[in-house]
C-alpha cells in the first residue's frame, strides 16, 4: 500500500557538550515548567532532562527524556573521549528500568520531555545563555500510511484477543462462508 | 506550608550514633534568614564559651542559605560553621558547588553534628533515609578520590560529596573540607577530621515551594540572562589572562616582597598556553551561568579545579611561575588544604630556616630548591610529621611553639590568622577598620561593594554613578562623587563605607548568594546583580516573608552583633582588632585608635567593641545582653565611647569639675 506524504514540523534541540559549566539550569527550568500549579516547585529530579555530569572525570551531557522502555539495553559500553570516560547511557533519553533517570522521585513513573508545548522555544533552552542547548525546527516530509476504517477495527481486536485467535476466528468463519 | 525552606534539621550526634529530624523554627527564618545568621544563633545557643574546638560539645554545621533550591541565580554556597582551633573564634566558611541545593532537596535546611565517632564514618543522607556508615576504609584517602569511590559504592553518581583529605583526618588547622572543585576552608577541615567524620554524602528528590511562583520564575529568566551577559559579575581573573594586579601588588614568599615588575607580556603569553593546553572546561557552580573555576588536567596529577588568586598563592610563596601551582593544586586538593593560608605556612618554614631558627635537625634533607621544600614541607604538615606537627596548627601557633625568636616571623596575621599577603604604604581608613574588626578572616570576605580605589575624573565618575544601581543610601554616591585621593576618607565614611561592605556579605552567607554576584564583586565596576535594593523583594517573592532594605538591614545588624556575642563571649577583645603591622608601611596610631572608636560609636559597641546591651535590646537579642551581663563582661550600664566621654563629662559636672 502507498502512503500519502504529510509534512511535518519536527522540534529538537541540538546540544553543544563544550559550552556546558554544569550550573543545571536546565533542570531548575524544566521542573518548575511542569511544576502544578506551573512554577510552584523546583525539584531537578523531576526534571524531563538531566545533565548527566560526573565534575571529577569532566564530564557533563545533558540528555532529554524519551520513549519508556519495558526492558533495559545492552548498551554497556564504554566510550574514551578526549581522555574522559563516557558510559553509552550517558547519551540516551530511553526511560529503562536499569537506571534511575527520568523517574518521578515519588512514583517511579516514567518522565517524558514534551518539548514545553505551549512555549515557542522550550523553557531549557531559554534557561541556557550559554548556547548549550539550541532549539531547532525543522520540516520533515513523512510518509504516512494512513489507516482504513477496517484496520483500525481489526488492531483493537488483535490487541484485546492476541494476532493467532483473531486469525483463527477468521478462518473459521471465512470456512463457512 | 513553608516557602524556599524545608523546614527540618538534621541532628547528628556521632558520639551516640543517633539521627533525629527536628522540625526547624519559622522564627529563627524571620529573624536571621538562615546559612550563617542561623548558624550563629545555633552556636550561641548551644556552644558556650568554655566549649574546645576539639571538645564532643562543639558544633560543626553544615547550612543552605534561604533561597537555595529557589531559581534565584547564583544561590548556592553552603555555610560550614563551628568554633575554630586556630582562633578559637566562631569560624566563618563557605563553599560553593552544589551541595546546600542537594541538601535542602534531600529535605533539610541544615545539619547539626556533634560529638565524635569511635573510628572514621561517613554520613549518608539519601531523602529521608540517614545512616552513618562506616569509611575506615577511606582512611588516607583523597577529597575527590573519597567522592568517587562513596559514589560508586552507593551506586549513586548524582550524590553530593563534602570530603576531608588527609590534612584534615589529622586535624591541621588549615584542611579545608572539599566539595568537587570548592571548598570550605578557615576552620571547619580540622574540626570534621576531629569529629572522624570523612564525608558527608546527600542525594536529594523533594520539592522547593515558592511563595510568588511566576514573578520569581519570570524575574529568573530575566537575571539568568543578565547575569551570564554582565562584566560587572562572576570572576573576571578567571579568562582575564593579565594577572599583573596579584604578581605585581601582592607581596611573594613570606609576605615579605613585592616585585612591582615582576609580570610582563612574554610571560603572560607563556601562562596562556600553560593554562588553555591543559584546561579542560571553565565551570560554574549551581545554578549560576558564570564560568569562574578553571578546570586543570596537568600531567601526572589529579584533575583540580582554582579560582581567583587561588592559582597564584603558591607559586607567589615559593617565588616560582604558574606551572609550580598546576604541580602542587592537585595535590593539595587531595590533601583537603586551604590554598589561602598553606602556602604561608611553608613560606613562614622556609624562612625560618634560612634564618637559622629552623635547623636540618628540624628539616632532615630539605632540599635547596624551593619549589621541592615546598612538597617537602606539605608532606610533613599533612602528616603532622616532625616539624610539621607544630606547622600544622598555623603560623600563629606554629611561631609561639617553635620559639627561639621565631613569633618575630609571625607578620602576617590577625585573630590568629593568616591574612591575605598585601604590603603597601599609607594607611587606608577603611581597610583599617575592616581588617581590623572583621570576623570573617580574610579581607575577601569583608570588602567588596564601595570601590576600592577613585576614579581619576569627574567625568568617569559621575558617569559611575548613574549607573550604580547598588548604593543602599544617596550618600555613598556623594561620596564617591567628590572621592579624588585612596587614602583622602573621613571617619564618617569609612565607618559607613565597612558596614555596607560587611552588610552585604552578612546578607550573602545567610541567604546562600554568591559574592561574585554580590557582597564581593561590587567593588570592581558596581554593576552587581544582588544588592540592598532588590534581594528585600527576591526573597519575599522566594520564601513570603515581607521585608524591605530597613528590615534586611537590621537582619544584618542582628547576625554581625551575634557572631561579635559569640567571639567576645570566648574573649575577643579591642586589643585583638588590629591588622598585621606592617600590613601598610606609614601609620599613624592616634587617627586609627580614632577611628576605632567611631566605628565603635556607630556600630553601637563599647570601647572594648562589645555590643552594647542597648545595641543588642534593640536587635531583640535581649537574652544575648543578659548573657554577657551574667558572665561580668557586660554591666549593662556602658555605653558607646561617645556616649561614655559625654557621661563622664556629666559626671564631672555633677561632682564640680576639676
Amino acid at each position: 500500500m502507498k502512503g500519502e506524504l504529510e509534512k511535518k514540523k519536527v522540534r529538537s534541540i541540538k546540544v553543544n557538550l563544550d559550552k556546558c559549566n554544569g550550573c543545571r539550569a536546565c533542570e531548575i527550568a524544566c521542573s518548575s515548567y511542569h511544576a502544578k500549579p506551573r512554577y510552584s516547585s523546583i525539584n531537578p529530579a523531576r526534571s524531563r532532562i538531566q545533565v548527566v555530569m560526573d565534575p571529577l572525570n569532566d564530564e557533563y551531557v545533558p540528555i532529554r527524556a524519551c520513549d519508556y522502555s519495558k526492558a533495559g539495553c545492552d548498551g554497556r559500553r564504554t566510550y574514551t573521549i578526549n581522555n574522559k570516560e563516557y558510559s553509552e547511557c550517558s547519551f540516551c533519553g530511553t526511560v529503562c528500568p536499569t537506571r534511575d533517570l527520568f523517574k518521578e522521585p515519588d512514583s517511579g513513573l516514567p518522565l517524558k520531555c514534551d518539548m514545553c508545548e505551549d512555549e515557542k522555544v522550550p523553557l531549557c533552552v531559554q534557561a541556557c545563555p550559554a548556547g548549550v542547548l539550541v532549539y531547532e525546527e525543522t520540516e520533515e516530509e513523512d510518509e504516512v500510511i494512513k489507516p482504513t476504517e477496517m484496520e483500525i477495527g481489526l488492531k483493537s481486536l488483535i490487541d484485546k484477543y492476541g494476532s493467532q485467535k483473531v486469525a483463527d476466528t477468521f478462518a473459521r468463519l471465512s470456512k463457512k462462508g | 506550608m513553608r516557602y524556599a525552606e524545608a523546614g527540618y534539621n538534621l541532628e547528628i550526634d556521632l558520639s551516640r550514633g543517633s539521627i533525629d529530624r527536628v522540625e526547624s523554627d519559622l522564627k529563627l527564618t524571620e529573624q536571621h534568614l538562615g546559612g550563617q545568621g542561623i548558624n550563629a544563633k545555633i552556636i550561641w545557643d548551644r556552644v558556650p564559651p568554655d566549649v574546645e574546638p576539639f571538645s564532643p560539645d562543639n558544633l560543626l554545621i553544615f547550612s543552605t542559605g534561604l533561597l537555595h533550591g529557589t531559581p534565584v541565580v547564583g544561590a548556592n554556597r553552603t555555610a560550614v560553621n563551628t568554633i575554630s582551633p586556630q582562633t578559637n573564634l566562631f569560624a566563618h566558611s563557605l563553599m560553593g558547588g552544589y551541595f546546600g541545593p542537594e541538601l535542602k532537596h534531600a529535605g533539610y535546611d541544615r545539619i547539626i553534628i556533634r560529638g565524635k565517632a569511635p573510628d572514621l564514618v561517613y554520613l549518608w543522607i539519601h531523602n529521608d533515609k540517614v545512616e552513618i556508615r562506616d569509611a575506615t576504609h577511606l582512611r588516607g584517602k583523597g577529597a575527590t578520590e573519597t567522592a568517587a569511590i562513596i559514589k560508586k559504592e552507593l551506586k549513586e553518581p548524582k550524590a553530593q560529596v563534602a570530603a576531608i583529605g588527609l590534612a584534615g583526618e589529622n586535624r591541621v588547622y588549615t584542611a579545608s573540607i572539599e566539595h568537587n572543585w570548592s571548598s570550605a576552608a578557615r576552620g571547619p577541615g580540622p574540626v570534621m577530621g576531629d569529629k572522624r567524620l570523612k564525608a558527608i554524602v546527600v542525594r536529594g528528590t523533594k520539592d522547593i515551594n515558592i511563595a510568588k511562583p511566576a514573578e520569581l520564575f519570570e524575574l529568573y529568566l530575566r537575571m539568568n540572562k543578565e547575569i551570564h551577559d554582565s562584566d560587572g559579575n562572576g570572576d573576571w581573573m578567571a579568562v582575564d589572562e593579565d594577572d599583573s594586579f596579584h604578581h605585581n601588588h601582592f607581596a611573594w614568599g613570606n609576605a615579605r616582597t613585592r616585585r612591582k615588575d615582576f609580570w610582563n607580556k612574554e610571560l603572560e603569553k607563556r601562562w596562556y598556553h600553560l593554562k588553555y593546553d591543559h584546561m579542560d572546561r571553565q565551570m560554574g557552580c549551581y545554578n549560576c551561568p558564570k564560568k569562574c573555576i578553571n578546570v586543570i588536567s596537568y600531567p601526572g596529577g589529579k584533575r583540580f579545579g582554582y579560582k581567583c588568586f587561588g592559582k597564584d598563592t603558591y607559586h607567589m610563596a615559593a617565588f616560582k611561575e604558574l606551572d609550580f601551582s598546576y604541580e602542587i593544586l592537585g595535590v593539595a586538593q587531595e590533601y583537603g588544604l586551604d590554598s589561602y593560608s598553606t602556602p604561608q605556612v611553608i613560606a613562614f618554614a622556609i624562612e625560618l630556616y634560612e634564618a637559622g631558627i629552623l635547623t636540618d635537625k628540624d628539616l632532615p634533607g630539605f632540599p635547596s630548591d624551593s619549589g621541592e621544600r615546598s612538597f617537602y614541607l606539605l608532606e610533613k604538615i599533612v602528616r603532622r610529621e616532625g616539624i610539621g606537627d607544630k606547622l600544622a596548627n598555623g603560623v600563629y601557633w606554629a611561631a609561639r611553639q617553635i620559639g627561639n625568636g621565631a613569633e618575630a616571623y609571625d607578620h602576617n596575621t590577625t585573630k590568629k590568622f593568616e591574612q591575605v599577603p598585601i604590603k603597601l604604604g599609607k594607611v587606608n581608613p577603611p581597610y583599617f577598620l575592616m581588617i581590623a574588626t572583621g570576623e570573617k578572616m580574610n579581607i575577601t570576605q569583608i570588602e567588596g561593594s564601595f570601590p576600592q580605589d577613585p576614579l581619576p575624573t569627574r567625568e568617569e565618575r559621575e558617569e559611575f554613578c548613574s549607573k550604580w544601581e547598588a548604593v543602599p543610601d544617596e550618600k555613598f554616591k556623594q561620596w564617591f562623587l567628590n572621592w579624588e585621593k585612596r587614602s583622602d576618607v573621613t571617619n564618617e565614611m569609612s565607618c559607613a563605607i565597612t558596614d555596607w561592605n560587611e552588610a552585604m556579605h552578612y546578607v550573602d552567607d545567610s541567604v546562600g548568594l554568591c559574592g561574585f554576584l554580590s557582597s564581593f564583586r561590587g567593588q570592581f565596576g558596581g554593576g552587581v546583580a544582588y544588592h540592598m535594593n532588590n534581594i528585600p523583594q527576591i526573597i519575599s517573592l522566594a520564601a513570603g516573608l515581607e521585608l524591605d532594605k530597613d528590615g534586611l538591614w537590621e537582619i544584618f545588624q542582628r547576625n554581625r552583633n551575634l557572631v561579635r556575642a559569640i567571639n567576645v563571649r570566648r574573649g575577643m577583645r579591642r586589643a585583638d582588632e588590629k591588622p598585621p603591622e606592617d600590613h601598610w608601611a606609614v601609620r599613624d596610631h592616634e587617627m586609627e585608635q580614632k577611628l576605632l572608636d567611631d566605628y565603635y560609636d556607630f556600630k553601637g559597641w563599647t570601647k572594648d567593641g562589645i555590643p552594647t546591651k542597648e545595641t543588642l535590646d534593640k536587635l531583640g537579642l535581649d537574652c544575648v545582653g543578659e548573657d554577657l551581663i551574667k558572665r561580668g563582661i557586660l554591666t549593662g550600664h556602658e555605653g558607646t565611647p561617645s556616649q561614655e566621654i559625654v557621661a563622664a563629662k556629666d559626671e564631672n559636672a555633677k561632682a564640680g569639675g576639676c
